[in-house]
C-alpha cells in the first residue's frame, strides 16, 4: 500500500503545531498522573495480578481423587515439549503386577525444567491421561538451576488432586465382575 | 586362504525367483501390470503368486497382521481383504467380451446377496490371467473398516502404557483405515493382563489379535512347538503349553513379530519409548554369523538389538543371547582414561611413547596377539605393524555350541577376518604357545594385545611381569590390562565403525550409534597412528580410505569397496 | 570570625585568588553540578513516568526513613533516594572491559565527555557578589569563544568511544554525534554573534549587565534564541536529536559496550552538557541572575542578595532543564538527514541573515 504524503502547509513546517499538539497531550497526560492519581503501574509485590480462568501458567502433576499418580510415564508430554523441558525415567520393569488399582506403569522420576519451560501447554494437549494440567502459578523463582528442575515429588506437590475418570480403576473393576478369567489378588 | 574370487550374489537363503517363470498379466486397481506365476514362499520354493504379493510388485501396500513373508501363511486376521474379479465365462466357455472387445470382468460378490461385493484374502488368493485386484476400491477401504473394528472389539486402548505404542500396525493402521468411533457399546473382554510367558517374554492377552505369527514362528522356525491358543471365541488367549515354559534361544524374535503390544520384552519392557530411539544399522558380534542388526540407541544410551534383514544372513531373525548382549557396553567399569604405567596420560604421549619403542625393537622382539573381535581394518592395521616389526602374531579362538538357526559354533564375529589379513595363524591360537615361550627365553621383550585376556590363553602374569614393554588395548577391565605398561581405552563396536567377515565369507560393514565413553577411541584410528609413525607408510584416517587401501592389498578382499557393501554386505570366498 | 577576617586580609592577591578559585570550583562542582545531574536523572525519570500514566521510580528506602513521619513516604513515592542507589550501583557493578576493544582509547573516552562538559561551566556567572567574590570561576573577556572551543571538544569522546569499542553500533553512534556536533556547532556559533554585536563585548559578566540595563536579549534576538535552543538540543544530543545514542536502531550509541562507571561519566557528561548549555542559554538570552523588579538587577551588595541572585540564575536554569526534559517525552527522533537538512539549509541560512539584519538596524539607529 502507498500511502500519499500530504504537502505540509508553510505553518505546518514552521513546526510550531507539533510543538503545541506535543506540549498538549503530554501536558494532559503529566497532570491526569500527577493530580488524578490516574497511573497505570502495579506495584508488583504488594499488588498482584488477578490471575483470569483458564490462565496457563508452570505445569504441574495432578493425583485422581484416590491420592494415585495420575501419570503413567507414557512420555508423550517428553515428546512434544518444544523446549525440551521434561525429562522422564521410566520405571524399567520393575513388577510384572497387572492387577491394582492403577496403571502398570508410572514414572520413576519425572523432571520439568521450569527454566526452559514456556508454559505452551502442549503437555497438557498431549496427555492421554489428564495427569499434568498448566496450574495458575507464573512467577517462579529460585537461587540455584538445580532448584528451577522441579522433580515428581514437587511437582505432585504443587499440582493438587483432580478428580476425574479412574479409568484403570474402572477397567479393573470391569474385569473383576466377569465370569470367565477372575482376576488374581 | 583361498582364491580371491568375488561372488556377490552368494547362495542366498531365500533365492530370487529362477530367471524365466511364466508372467501373468492382471490388472490392479485398473493397471496392468505383468507379475510372476509363481514366487517363493517362506521357505522360499515356488507357491503360485498370491494377490498380496501381485498388489506389492504393482506398488500398493494392502495391509495386514498374519503374513509376514518369511512364516507359513495362515490368513486368519482378515485385514487383507480385498475385492477382485475374474473374466467372466459364457455357458459355451469362452470369455465374455465388452462392446469395445475387452473382456468384461465379473467381480466377486456375496453368493446369497449379488449386490454385495465379496472380497478374499490377499495372502492366500493365488493370482489368475487376466485378474483384477481393486485394492483401493470404496468396497475394499469398507471392509478394512469393517475388520479393524472387529479387531478393536476387546482392545484396551492403553497404548500409554503399551511397549509397542509407536511401532504399532494397529495404531498405524487405524490412523490409515480405522474409525473414529466403535459401535461396539458392550462390555469389553478382559482377559489376563502382564502373564509370564517365559523368561525373556510378557503377554498382555487383552492386546492380542490372535494373529497367532508367534505360534507360527516357535513352531516352524524354530522348532520349539511351545505357543498355541486356549479357550473359545472372545476368551482365545495365546499361551504356553506351561506357563513361563516359553523359552528357547529365539523368543524374543515373537516380539518384532507381534503387530500389536501383546507380547514384550521383558528386557524392555517400560525402558523408553520406542519414538525416542535412535536406529542404526550395526551388526551383532555374539558369535561368527553376524545377524544385522538396529541399534536404538537415546541420548548415548543404548536400549535394545533389533534384527534387520539380510535374506544371505540372517532372513529376519536373531538369537536372544545376542540381542541381550548389550549391557556391558554400559557398564560403569569400562575403561575410560589412558593410562601409562598406572598413570593417567593423554593419547598424544601414550601413542609417542610406544611408537618410540617399537621403533627401536629389535626385529623378532614384538608379539602381537590381535582379537578376532577387531574389524577388519583394524586386523590389518596391526598386520602391517607385524609385518614391519617382524612380530610373531596370533588371536584367540573361541569355540562354543551352535544351533540350527543361527547361532555359529565360532564366537568370534571376525575369525575370517584375522585369517585374511594374517594376524591369526595358520590354526588359530597355536602361535599363542610361541609367544609365551618367547617370553619366557627373553626373545619376545614387547607384546601388544588387543582386545584379549590373555592371562587366560596361556600367557598368565608371571610371563606378563617379564616384559619390557606390555601394550594393551581393550574395553573392559581385566587381568591383562591390569598388567599393561601402556593402557589404550578401545570402542564397543556400536560406538565405531567398521567391517567384520562372518564364517560365510560375508563382508559386512556397521555404523556408529553412540559415542565413546570418557577418552576411549576406535582401535582403527590409534593404530592407523602407530602405522603411520612406525612404518612411515601413510594411510588413510578415514575408514573408507582405509578399507579400500585394505581391499587393494588383502587379496581375499580383492575388489570390494566400502561404497558398494551396501546394507547387506558382499560375500568372498573362504 | 574576627581571626578568619585576619586570615583573608594577611593574604596576597596571587594566595586569595587561588583559595577561593579552588573553593569556588569544589563547590560548583560537588555541590551544584554533580547533585543537579543526579537529580535531572531523577526528574526525567519521574517525568517521564507521569507523561506515560506511570508511577516512576519509588523504592528505595534507606532504613531510616520509616521514623520519619508524613514526610518520609512521600520521599520514598518520589524516589529522592533513587540518584544514591544509583552512584552507588555504578561503581559497584562490573566494570567489564570487551576483548575486542582498543584499551587505551577506551579508557580514555568517559573522560573526555565529561571534562568538556565541566569546564565549560567555569566561563559562567552564576551570581553577582558574594561579600567581595564574584560568582563566576573564571571571569574571561573571551567567555563566548572559551565555552565554544571548549565545548567542541566534547565530540572527540564520542568519537573515540565509538571508535575504540570496535562495535557497529558505537561505530555508526560516534560517526553520526561527529556529523552532528560539528554541523550544528555552526549555527550555534553563528546564532549568538548578533548578540556580541549588540553587546559589543565577548566578556559574559557583561552581556548579564546589558541585559540589567535593559529588556532580556530573548526579546531582542527571538531568532537567535531558537537557533540557539535547538541546537543545543542538537550538542547535547537530547531528544529529538539523539541520533548517536538512538536505542531503537544502535542499542546505545557510542556507549554500547561500556558498562559501570565508565558508562556513568558519559551519563554525567551528557547531562554537565545540559547544564552547561541551560546555563549559557540563561546567560546570553534570560538575563542571567538578574531579575527586573525589586532592585535585583543590581549587583549584589548584601550577602543574601548576592544568594537571592544565586537562587534566580539557579531556577532560570533548572526551568531550561525541565523543557530539556520534557521536550524528550514530547517529539519523536529525527531522520538522519532530517537533522542535516535542519542544521545546514536553514539555520546557517538564518543564522547568517538575522546577523546581517542585526547589523542593519545597529547601523541605522547608530549611524556614525
Amino acid at each position: 500500500m502507498i500511502v500519499k504524503r500530504a504537502n505540509l502547509t508553510l505553518w505546518e513546517r514552521l513546526f510550531l503545531p507539533t510543538l503545541l499538539g506535543g506540549l498538549q497531550v503530554t501536558g494532559k497526560h503529566f497532570i491526569r498522573t500527577v493530580f488524578g492519581g490516574k497511573a497505570v503501574t502495579m506495584q508488583y509485590p504488594e499488588q498482584k495480578w488477578v490471575v483470569p480462568e483458564g490462565y496457563r501458567g508452570a505445569p504441574y502433576l495432578v493425583r485422581d481423587q484416590a491420592g494415585d499418580t495420575k501419570c503413567v510415564s507414557c512420555q508423550l508430554c517428553e515428546f512434544v515439549c518444544p523446549p525440551k523441558a521434561i525429562k522422564i525415567i521410566p520405571p524399567g520393569d520393575s513388577s510384572l503386577k497387572a492387577d491394582r488399582a492403577n496403571a502398570e506403569k508410572t514414572p520413576k522420576e519425572f523432571e520439568i525444567n521450569m527454566l526452559r519451560c514456556i508454559f505452551c501447554g502442549f503437555c497438557q494437549e498431549v496427555c492421554p491421561e489428564e495427569a499434568i494440567f498448566l496450574q495458575r502459578d507464573y512467577s517462579l523463582t529460585g537461587e540455584t538451576r538445580d532448584e528451577m528442575i522441579y522433580n515428581k515429588e514437587k511437582l505432585l506437590a504443587l499440582g493438587g488432586t483432580h478428580a476425574g475418570v479412574q479409568k484403570w480403576k474402572q477397567k479393573l473393576e470391569e474385569a473383576k465382575g466377569q465370569e470367565t478369567f477372575p482376576v488374581k489378588d | 586362504m583361498s582364491s580371491p574370487a568375488i561372488t556377490t550374489e552368494a547362495k542366498p537363503a531365500a533365492p530370487a525367483p529362477p530367471p524365466p517363470v511364466d508372467k501373468i498379466k492382471i490388472k490392479v486397481d485398473g493397471r496392468e501390470i505383468e507379475v510372476p506365476k509363481a514366487m517363493p514362499n517362506w521357505e522360499g520354493k515356488l507357491e503360485p503368486t498370491t494377490m498380496l504379493q501381485a498388489c506389492a510388485l504393482a506398488g500398493i501396500d494392502v495391509p495386514h497382521y498374519c503374513y509376514h513373508p518369511k512364516l507359513p501363511v495362515a490368513g486368519n486376521c482378515r485385514m487383507c481383504l480385498v475385492e477382485f474379479g475374474t473374466p467372466m465365462m459364457g455357458p459355451d466357455r469362452k470369455p465374455v467380451v465388452n462392446e469395445d472387445g475387452s473382456p468384461k470382468i465379473a467381480k466377486q460378490v456375496l453368493p446369497y446377496e449379488p449386490g454385495t461385493p465379496r472380497g478374499a484374502i490377499g495372502c492366500a488368493t493365488p493370482i489368475s490371467p487376466g485378474m483384477e485386484i481393486y485394492p483401493s476400491s470404496p468396497a475394499t477401504k469398507q471392509m478394512r473398516e469393517a475388520v479393524l473394528e472387529s479387531l478393536l472389539i476387546n482392545h484396551p486402548l492403553d497404548c500409554s502404557i503399551c511397549d509397542q505404542a509407536g511401532e504399532c500396525k494397529l495404531q498405524e493402521y487405524s490412523v490409515e483405515h480405522g474409525q473414529a468411533q466403535s459401535h461396539f457399546v458392550e462390555m469389553k473382554v478382559h482377559k489376563p493382563k502382564a502373564v509370564d510367558l517365559g523368561p525373556r517374554i510378557v503377554l498382555d492377552d487383552e492386546r492380542c489379535i490372535l494373529c497367532t505369527r508367534c505360534i507360527r514362528f516357535t513352531k516352524d522356525i524354530v522348532g520349539d512347538d511351545a505357543l498355541g491358543i486356549v479357550n473359545r471365541g472372545s476368551y482365545n488367549t495365546i499361551a504356553a503349553w506351561k506357563e513361563g515354559a516359553f523359552d528357547n534361544n529365539y523368543t524374543l524374535n515373537t516380539v518384532d513379530l507381534c503387530p500389536v503390544g501383546a507380547l514384550t520384552s521383558k528386557d524392555f519392557r517400560f525402558q523408553m519409548r520406542v519414538w525416542f530411539m535412535k536406529e542404526t544399522k550395526s551388526l551383532c558380534t555374539s558369535c561368527g554369523t553376524g545377524c544385522n542388526t538396529i541399534v536404538g540407541s537415546r541420548e548415548e544410551k543404548i536400549y535394545r538389538y533389533e534384527p534387520r534383514q539380510n535374506d544371505a544372513v540372517n532372513s529376519t531373525w536373531m538369537c536372544d543371547s545376542g540381542r541381550l548382549n548389550y549391557k556391558w557396553i554400559g557398564r560403569e567399569d569400562r575403561l575410560k582414561d589412558v593410562l601409562v604405567r598406572g598413570q593417567k596420560s593423554t593419547w598424544a604421549a601414550a601413542l609417542k611413547e610406544i611408537s618410540e619403542k617399537l621403533t627401536k625393537a629389535v626385529a623378532g622382539s614384538v608379539g602381537i596377539v590381535g582379537s578376532a573381535r577387531q574389524t577388519n581394518e583394524e586386523l590389518y592395521l596391526l598386520a602391517k605393524l607385524a609385518k614391519k616389526l617382524g612380530a610373531v602374531t596370533d588371536s584367540v579362538p573361541r569355540v562354543g555350541q551352535a544351533d540350527k538357526l543361527l547361532v555359529s559354533a565360532d564366537k568370534n564375529p571376525n575369525t575370517n577376518g584375522a585369517r585374511f589379513t594374517g594376524i591369526a595363524a595358520a590354526e588359530m591360537g597355536s602361535n599363542l604357545k610361541k609367544i609365551a615361550d618367547g617370553i619366557r627365553s627373553g626373545a619376545i621383550k614387547t607384546l601388544v594385545v588387543c582386545g584379549e585376556d590373555v592371562t587366560k590363553h596361556g600367557i598368565g602374569a608371571d610371563l606378563l611381569a617379564k616384559l619390557e614393554t606390555l601394550i594393551v588395548s581393550d574395553i573392559l577391565p581385566n587381568d591383562t590390562t591390569a598388567a599393561a605398561h601402556v593402557l589404550l581405552p578401545g570402542c564397543a563396536h556400536v560406538e565405531k565403525r567398521g567391517s567384520l567377515t562372518n564364517v560365510k565369507g560375508r563382508v559386512q560393514k556397521f555404523i556408529k550409534a553412540v559415542e565413546p565413553k570418557g577418552d576411549a577411541r576406535p582401535e582403527w584410528e590409534f593404530l592407523h597412528e602407530l602405522v603411520h609413525n612406525v612404518t612411515g607408510q601413510n594411510g588413510f584416517s578415514t575408514i573408507e580410505g582405509l578399507f579400500n587401501q585394505m581391499t587393494a592389498e588383502v587379496p581375499a578382499f580383492a575388489g570390494l569397496k566400502w561404497a558398494e557393501l551396501g546394507d547387506t554386505g558382499k560375500s568372498v570366498s573362504i | 570570625m574576627e581571626a578568619i577576617k585576619q586570615f583573608f586580609s594577611g593574604l596576597s592577591w596571587e594566595q586569595e585568588f587561588v583559595i577561593f578559585t579552588t573553593l569556588k570550583v569544589c563547590i560548583v562542582l560537588f555541590g551544584a553540578v554533580l547533585p543537579i545531574v543526579a537529580y535531572a536523572v531523577l526528574v526525567e525519570r519521574k517525568v517521564s513516568a507521569w507523561i506515560q500514566d506511570r508511577v516512576g521510580p519509588n523504592r528505595a528506602t534507606p532504613f531510616f526513613v520509616k521514623y520519619l513521619p508524613v514526610v518520609g513516604p512521600i520521599l520514598v513515592r518520589l524516589g529522592i533516594f533513587h540518584p544514591l542507589a544509583d552512584g552507588l550501583k555504578s561503581f559497584l557493578k562490573e566494570d567489564f572491559t570487551p576483548a575486542h576493544v582498543r584499551k587505551v582509547y577506551f579508557w580514555i573516552a568517559p573522560a573526555i565527555a565529561v571534562v568538556p562538559a565541566m569546564l565549560a561551566l567555569a566561563v559562567i556567572p552564576f551570581g553577582s557578589k558574594l561579600g567581595d567574590q564574584k560568582m563566576v570561576i573564571a571571569d574571561l573577556n573571551v567567555g563566548i569563544l572559551f565555552t565554544f572551543g571548549i565545548i567542541s571538544l566534547g565530540v572527540y569522546g564520542l568519537v573515540l568511544a565509538g571508535y575504540a569499542s570496535n562495535s557497529k553500533f558505537s561505530f555508526l553512534g560516534g560517526i553520526r554525534s561527529s556529523a552532528q556536533m560539528i554541523s550544528y556547532e555552526i549555527a550555534m556559533g553563528m546564532s549568538v554573534i548578533p548578540i556580541f554585536m549588540l553587546v559589543g563585548d565577548l566578556n559574559l559578566s557583561k552581556v548579564i549587565a546589558y541585559q540589567a540595563d535593559g529588556a532580556w536579549l530573548v526579546f531582542k534576538q527571538p531568532i537567535a534564541f531558537v537557533i540557539f535552543l535547538v541546537a543545543a538540543f542538537a550538542e547535547t544530543n537530547r531528544l529529538p536529536f539523539d541520533l548517536p545514542e538512538a536505542e531503537t536502531e544502535l542499542v546505545g550509541g557510542y556507549h554500547t559496550e561500556y558498562s559501570s562507571m565508565k558508562f556513568a561519566l558519559f551519563f554525567i557528561g551528557e547531562y554537565t552538557a545540559m547544564i552547561a548549555a541551560s546555563a549559557m542559554m540563561v546567560v546570553l538570552f534570560f538575563g542571567g541572575w538578574t531579575l527586573p523588579f525589586a532592585g535585583l538587577n543590581e549587583s549584589a551588595t548584601t550577602f543574601a542578595m548576592g544568594l537571592a541572585h544565586i537562587g534566580i540564575f539557579v531556577s532560570k536554569m533548572l526551568f531550561l532543564m525541565v523543557v530539556f526534559i520534557w521536550v524528550r517525552w514530547m517529539l519523536p527522533r529525527f531522520r538522519y538527514d532530517q537533522l542535516m537538512d535542519l542544521g545546514w539549509r536553514r539555520f546557517v541560512p538564518l543564522a547568517l541573515v538575522n546577523i546581517v539584519l542585526t547589523a542593519v538596524v545597529l547601523w541605522a539607529l547608530h549611524p556614525k
